[in-house]
């Protein structure tokens, strides 16, 4: 059996590599697939801590967070292809008529 | 067989009522010829009174499983959250026919955004808190990108949506450590299990985890930089009522986290908030001196004024607590009122965003110049007006409360409060001594009429005769004795 510790480790390489990838990468759908990642490590931590503690509360938790993602997916899908119709590109360097 | 927990829905009756407004306002708008959507307006504002009489006049209480909390933290954040939103819903449909943009669904997001405050009001588990930090973060982003056509409002919202998920993840990571540390995320189990336990790197990092979530709503430096681009690209409307409603929820939510939950651990958060509010305090203040646009004045203001509010927090004692609800009900109503004002402007066909706009504005609408010192004078902090008071709340609670650190923070308030008010006042002076500026249009509406006057009167009468939002406020704070 693969120990917990291992599962954790994973989790949180995969949540580094998501907030990475939002920092680092130029394109606002890619930046969105790093959010989902670094959701999705968290749900991989939940699951474990609920596997060590034994109770359900963690796997429980893992539901409402995918809600929340498939949420967040239709909203923030729905506001990109909104700027492409408008601009033809989703790169966050062409998009920045606001600055300060 | 699992039986499920016991629940009450008349404790959660203010919420269900919002919700249900909102569906019915969204159903209503599908049969609603388009010159009739004043319907909207009043089913919107019905349906908040009420919930506002419901939240009231509701008993205390415990449900869902510990899930759900009632008591005098919730009701206020409740109180604030319905007064802003009932704002939210008037200063909107002026402009929005105005701007081709009056569609119903504007105000169900309003209402859903407003909901998702009380519930974070109301929260007594993380999970819980997640998910209304959610319900409330989600139609803001929409609200933000609400002017379609317009590239600005665009990429206002896709900015918007982008950190912001980026924040709910760390928020999420750290409920998931925090769980992982004590075995549940209920918030009073949380607080005896980590006190057990004692201090160690994975609860550590799960509260700053958390912070990083709640800061990045209430634009708290160095999560603030959305704020500015934000609000300068959503429409006048949707930037008035986000920039209070993120504001009471996080507040509420931060301060049922750390003083009320973990407030036996302080020693282990409270030099981290201390340092964020000093650091808040003085980006926020110097980066509005430098603004020639009226809402991103209005944003690195708001920043600096999270900035004062988390002096509390760190403070975290009864007087820092009840000062900071003062302080959040002061700052509802000024920054409102201020959003309001510019609303019932227009230069050419587009928002008066400039704070050169404003210029000579006394000479035509001396009403509507004269609110607006008002709360130019309060949000610096000036008495005799809400904003006076507020401050000096935070600050006396500092001092007496906060040994050094607490005095430094103090200080750095004060002087940062005087660097404030020459940015503020530079908006009345030019509304009193400038020339009129052209291309400027007043567009009366009754309803921003309304706005603008009320939240004149809250300033004011909180500024001269603080005492009954004070002893409201401290009930708040008798929560921790």
């Amino acid at each position: 059996m693969v120990p917990a510790p291992a599962y954790l480790a994973l989790s949180a390489v995969l949540f580094t590599l998501g907030a990475v990838g939002v920092l680092v990468r130029r394109n606002a759908l890619i930046i969105f697939m790093a959010v989902e990642l670094m959701l999705n490590s968290v749900n991989l931590a939940f699951v474990t801590f609920a596997r060590q503690h034994g109770s359900i509360d963690g796997q429980v938790a893992v539901f409402f967070v995918l809600v929340v993602a498939a949420v967040e997916v239709v909203v923030g899908l729905a506001l990109i292809v909104d700027i492409f119709r408008s601009r033809e590109t989703v790169d966050i360097d062409d998009v920045d008529l606001l600055r300060g | 067989m699992i039986t499920p927990p016991a629940f009450d829905l008349t404790l959660v009756a203010p919420e269900l009522i919002v919700f249900g407004t909102a569906l019915v306002v969204l159903m209503v708008d599908l049969w609603l010829a388009a010159e009739r959507r004043g319907v909207l307006i009043a089913v919107s504002l019905l349906g908040l009174a009420w919930a506002a009489w419901m939240a009231a006049v509701a008993p205390d209480g415990v449900s869902f499983a510990g899930m759900y909390v009632r008591d005098a933290l919730a009701r206020a954040g409740q109180l604030l959250a319905l007064g802003v939103t009932a704002a939210g819903v008037l200063v909107a449909p002026e402009y929005l026919r105005r701007g081709g943009l009056d569609r119903g669904e504007y105000y169900v997001l309003v209402l859903v955004a407003g909901a998702g405050a009380m519930l974070m009001a109301a929260s007594r588990d993380l999970l819980m808190l997640f998910l209304s930090l959610e319900v409330l973060s989600i139609p803001l982003y929409i609200l933000a990108a609400t002017a379609r056509g317009n590239p600005r409002s665009q990429e206002a919202g896709m900015k918007y949506f982008l950190l912001g998920a980026f924040a709910s993840a760390f928020f999420l990571y750290g409920v998931a450590l925090l769980y992982g540390v004590t075995g549940t995320t209920r918030l009073p189990d949380l607080a005896t299990a980590v006190a057990r336990l004692g201090s160690s790197a994975p609860a550590a990092a799960g509260l700053g985890l958390l912070v990083i979530g709640l800061g990045f709503k209430a634009a708290m430096v160095p999560f603030h930089t959305w704020a500015p681009d934000v609000y300068e690209g959503a429409p006048f409307p949707a930037a008035a009522f986000m920039s209070v409603v993120a504001k009471v929820g996080a507040f509420v939510a931060l301060l049922r986290l750390f003083p009320l939950t973990l407030g036996a651990l302080a020693d282990q958060w409270r030099l981290l908030l201390g340092v964020l509010s000093a650091v808040t305090m003085i980006v926020g203040n110097l980066a509005a001196l430098t603004q020639t646009g009226y809402k991103r004045l209005l944003a690195y203001s708001s920043i600096a004024h999270t900035g004062y509010m988390m002096v509390g927090i760190a403070i975290g004692t009864p007087a820092a607590v009840a000062a900071v609800i003062t302080y959040l009900a002061v700052y509802a109503a000024m920054t409102t009122g201020a959003f309001a004002v510019a609303i019932a402007l227009e230069r050419g066909g587009g928002e008066a965003d400039r704070i050169e706009d404003y210029s000579g504005l006394a000479g035509r609408a001396p009403l509507l110049a004269l609110a607006t010192a008002v709360f130019m004078v309060s949000l610096a902090g000036l008495p005799p007006t809400g904003g006076f008071v507020a401050k000096l709340g935070v600050f006396a609670a500092a001092v007496e409360g906060g040994g050094p650190g607490g005095l430094a923070l103090a200080l750095i308030g004060v002087l940062t409060s005087v660097i404030s008010v020459y940015y503020y006042l530079r908006v009345a002076y030019v509304m009193y001594a400038g020339e009129a500026a052209g291309m400027v249009r007043i567009h009366a509406s009754p309803l921003v009429n309304a706005v603008v006057l009320l939240t004149a009167l809250v300033v004011v009468q909180i500024g001269i005769l603080p005492a009954a939002v004070t002893a409201f406020a401290q009930q708040v704070g008798g929560l921790l004795r």
